[in-house]
């Protein structure tokens, strides 16, 4: 054995690689964290804060209230606590996320910095126009990049989200048709395929909604939809390139159909990094689109939001775009149009203008990549998936014939017999260092996994990932079927039973019973 | 460029894997007539890190970051010190890069984090369950209202004039297109309103706001025994989270339903977003719940963890039939609000509250003293209204060409009338001194 001179071994004596039972449940690095709410021992603050100036209260009748039941930190305890928790996450800094629909691309860190500079970051909403200037041209700057890259007349960057910007395309539809008196149209038109949103919002929104089944090549069945046309319905709901990740070939005829019938056309725009700077959706004959800026435009997707879906309208649409919205002055000056008063614009859809801080880095974001480098973010976007379709296909089943456009959709055929399901595909994958793609969704194919690599992706990543693909079909086709199910067993947590927690939810922390209280009955 | 991690060298070996020429050959699905052959016109080219930072800090520059005048606006957004700590966390990659947990095995992190906002929104409005985010507060707000539509199968709900304009609009849009009614109450800056003549048996939920926009703070106990009497809910919405460090929580008043802003906690101003919607109910509720919801349960060794659960309300699941369309929702934003309450602990959340109050109340104390000038409110927190003798919006723009953010004129709120009511905050960023120089400010511009 080889030592230093103070005795310490700096060689390897024993290769035994089974892993122990350690005593505080702690796996090297995997480190248990209990709740915030089990760690308080009472007095501790991670604030200092000034003594309460003396002051007679003036809060009215109203009772101060009792505890509150908080916990208290120091601050180095608060930091290894969310520390410790982000440790327990896999994210796009960490891996591939070929999380189909999700776009989850590079999050670049220059946005990030552009939107904590103070004069975006500390500016508050109700300020006088004359003290934001600058946020409102970075406003109208930013509604003039997505109004040229989609060929669009109108933008409002109000909507929070994808699915807010779809209720905002659904409500300017329903006032074009109001606006013409045509009160006869109750029902929207949505794919089969289509993201769940779609007819939760056409739904929210008051219409009846009607599906549109797909055709073998996974598009819409252009007759079904011509047959289901009529002076009742009010519009379609279809995302493009679709959620099969293929271009609906028959678009421009698609719209000249909805169109004839009276109807308008929204197009979900998820998935737009697909096209961006290759096609402008005006040029497809869309009447009206959002655009998640959390996808195609990189804003980080923060576990789950906050996201951004400004709205962007054809001529046809335009007058009814919501407040506020930005206008300019002959003067150079801008302005914020805060009040719908009695013309055609609806709204408001939330307080204050829109999502700001999204607003800074997708700018940032635009302008760094430029007009030729988005064309190239599509381009590469569409070559990885293609890639990734050309290197699974033989192993796994494709659901549709290529070209795919920015991720590839296969089912569970390749399966079929084995006893291995997609979810087994995808906690096995997680063992294998990456995150899963979208399972069973779209609807339209059975057992579906939709694989979305995105543009930053290198080609030794994607080759890696084909590696393990490929590896886990085998073995799923060689009968392995313990193996999958008892996947995944190298992370923090391993299946989780989602049944029980539905039946009988727990949704909250609660104090344990006292047990003095125990003691006393 | 630099986001981009292909070379030429690797595109064309991986279009020779896929047996295409050219990547055009890959966009041969899109309509002839639709294909652009090169950029875009109009638009600049690639920028490197250093000219983009240059031209948005140029852009940036225009703008008066309140931080650096004395500044006393509020109205539904407030200026707190967020502790450095919790913009360093909300910037680890792991939290900022990831989404939706739809794969808890390796989202542990995001669901506990859920799991305590969660339990923190619960026990801060004193109810039973909170969801995990919503857009925002008035988001919040009218999701309210269509959950008590839904819960009670009635149409109608009555809206306190007290409620922030912007929470009114945007209930009232989604009203005029999701098809239900508002009876909306005039604004009432001085006086109480008599709600309850209101409610029917059509009427769904009675809303209304703590400390409400004018700052008032008032107990709605009563209001919401008579409410149950005649089978309506009552939603209480809160635009500072602040205020629930100190004051009666809206559950102990008897609120069926908890709409607030989470902003003031953990989150910048950004100019009005991104920020954090709270949305809490009554046990009984919670089926009837938009959004999304974290559970507690144990994996497949008996381990505790967490799951999103109740997923059958949820759009992805229900589609036509789900509670809400909603989908993505404020998760970062609910990480840092989750944060700095965490850092603040219980001392100091409620040493945080009484410090805004007592501000408020010296500031109410030096702006009573010039001439001319009123205070409104025979209660508040901290925020309240003053009544000038000129039109406030222009009292406002005179203030900021001396350097003082002097609040927000309710006219801009309203949109016309109430020109002479100006709405003031004051938060523990606020300096003896900034508000010296407000008093004096407002003095001279009067």
């Amino acid at each position: 054995m080889s030592m230093n001179n103070q005795g310490r071994p700096t060689g390897i004596q024993n290769s035994d690689s089974a892993v122990p039972e350690t005593v505080t449940g702690n796996r090297g690095l995997q480190i248990e964290e209990p709740l915030i709410f089990e760690q308080d021992s009472g007095g501790r603050c991670g604030v200092d804060l000034p003594e309460v100036p003396a002051v007679a209260s003036r809060l009215g009748a109203v009772k101060p209230r009792g505890r509150i039941g908080l916990p208290g930190l120091a601050e180095p305890q608060v930091v290894r606590h969310y520390t410790r928790l982000s440790q327990k996450n896999y994210a796009i800094d960490s891996g591939l996320y070929p999380l189909g629909s999700c776009t989850m691309k590079h999050n670049p860190r220059l946005n990030e910095k552009m939107a904590r500079l103070p004069g975006f970051a500390d500016v508050h909403p109700l300020q006088p126009e004359s003290t934001v200037q600058g946020a409102l041209e970075l406003m109208a700057e930013l509604g003039r990049w997505l109004a040229t890259l989609t060929g669009m007349a109108a933008v409002t960057l109000a909507p929070a989200a994808g699915a807010h910007g779809e209720m905002c395309g659904i409500m300017a539809i329903r006032s074009a048709h109001d606006a013409k008196g045509d009160k006869g149209r109750t029902k929207i038109l949505v794919p089969e395929s289509a993201h769940g949103t779609n007819p939760a919002t056409a739904a929210a929104c008051g219409y009846a909604v009607e599906a549109i089944p797909a055709t073998e090549d996974g598009r819409v069945d252009l007759e079904a939809l011509k047959a289901k046309l009529g002076p009742d319905v009010a519009g379609l709901m279809l995302t493009n390139p679709n959620t099969c990740g293929l271009f609906e070939r028959d678009i421009i005829t698609i719209a000249e159909a909805v169109h004839a019938a009276g109807a308008y056309f929204y197009c979900d725009g998820a998935n737009f990094n697909a096209i961006v700077g290759r096609v402008r959706p005006a040029d497809l004959g869309i009447d009206v689109m959002h655009i998640n800026l959390h996808k195609t435009f990189s804003t980080p997707h923060g576990g789950g939001g906050p996201g951004s879906g400004p709205v962007v309208f054809a001529e046809s649409l335009a007058p009814f775009v919501p407040v506020p919205y930005v206008v300019q002055d002959k003067d150079g000056a801008f302005r914020l149009v805060e009040q719908a008063g009695d013309g055609p614009a609806f709204g408001r859809m939330k307080a204050f203008h829109g999502q700001m801080g999204m607003f800074v880095r997708a700018l940032a974001y635009m302008m760094s990549h430029g007009a030729d480098g988005l064309r190239q973010v599509a381009n590469d976007a569409v070559l990885n998936a293609n890639y990734l379709l050309a290197r699974l296909q033989d192993v796994m089943t494709p659901s549709f014939a290529g070209p795919c456009m920015h991720e590839c959709l296969f089912d569970d055929r390749f399966l079929k017999g084995t006893g291995v399901t997609t979810l087994d595909i995808a906690k096995a994958l997680i063992d294998e260092g990456f995150h899963p793609m979208t399972m069973y969704f779209p609807l339209v194919v059975h057992g579906a996994l939709l694989i979305e690599p995105t543009e930053t992706e290198s080609k030794a990543s994607l080759d890696q990932f084909v590696t393990a693909l490929r590896a886990l079909a085998e073995r799923a086709k060689s009968g392995d079927v313990a193996y999958f199910q008892g996947a995944p067993r190298l992370t923090p947590r391993r299946r989780l039973d989602e049944t029980a927690a539905a039946r009988k939810p727990v949704l909250r922390w609660s104090p344990a019973v006292e047990p003095e209280t125990v003691a006393a009955e | 460029m630099r986001y981009l991690p292909l070379t030429e060298a690797d595109r064309r070996s991986m279009l020779e894997a896929i047996g295409v020429p050219s990547v055009d050959e890959l966009f041969r699905d899109v309509p002839e007539a639709a294909r652009l052959s090169g950029p875009i016109k109009g638009l600049s080219n690639h920028m490197g890190e250093l000219e983009v930072d240059r031209a948005l800090s140029a852009m940036a520059g225009k703008n008066l970051p309140a931080g650096s005048v004395p500044s006393f606006l509020g109205a539904g957004a407030y200026r707190h010190h967020i502790p450095a700590t919790v913009d360093h966390l909300v910037q680890r990659g792991e939290f900022l890069t990831a989404y939706t947990p739809y794969q808890p095995e390796v989202s542990q992190g995001t669901l506990q984090v859920l799991f305590e906002f969660q339990t923190q929104v619960s026990l801060l409005t004193g109810m039973d369950v909170a969801n995990a985010s919503m857009y925002d507060g008035a988001t919040a707000c009218a999701e309210a209202v269509m959950m008590a539509n839904r819960v009670t199968r009635r149409k109608k709900a009555v809206l306190s004039g007290g409620l922030h304009p912007h929470y009114r609009d945007t209930t009232t849009t989604d009203a005029r297109f999701i098809g239900f009614e508002t009876v909306v109450m005039p604004p009432a800056p001085t006086g109480g309103e008599d709600l309850l003549a209101e409610v029917d048996g059509d009427t769904s939920c009675v809303v209304v706001q703590n400390p409400d926009v004018f700052g008032h703070v008032r107990d709605y106990t009563e209001l919401g025994k008579a409410c149950q009497a005649k089978g309506a809910l009552l939603i209480v919405v809160v635009t500072e989270a602040v205020s629930l460090g100190l004051l009666t929580p809206p559950g102990d008043m008897g609120a069926d339903i908890v709409a607030a802003e989470g902003q003031s906690l953990g989150n910048a101003l950004n100019f009005g977003g991104p920020y954090v919607g709270l949305f809490a109910v009554k046990e009984k509720l919670v089926r009837q719940m938009p959004g999304r919801l974290c559970g507690q349960t144990v994996d497949a060794d008996g381990r505790r963890g967490f799951v999103l659960t109740l997923s059958t309300r949820e759009q992805h699941i229900r589609r036509e039939k789900a509670t809400s369309n909603i989908c993505t929702n404020s998760g970062l934003c609910a990480l840092a609000f989750s944060i700095h309450l965490s850092l603040l602990g219980e001392e100091g959340f409620t040493r945080l509250a009484e410090i805004n109050h007592a501000k408020a109340v010296q500031l109410a104390d030096k702006l009573a003293a010039v001439k001319g000038v009123e205070i409104v409110n025979g209660s508040f927190f901290n925020e309240f209204t003053v009544k000038l003798p000129k039109p406030a919006a222009a009292v406002v723009e005179a203030l900021a060409q001396r350097g003082i953010l002097g609040g927000v004129p309710a006219s801009r709120l309203f949109g016309g009338g109430l020109d002479d009511l100006l709405i003031v905050a004051a938060t523990e960023t606020n300096t003896e001194s900034d508000m010296d120089a407000f008093a004096t400010a407002l003095a001279e511009v009067l």
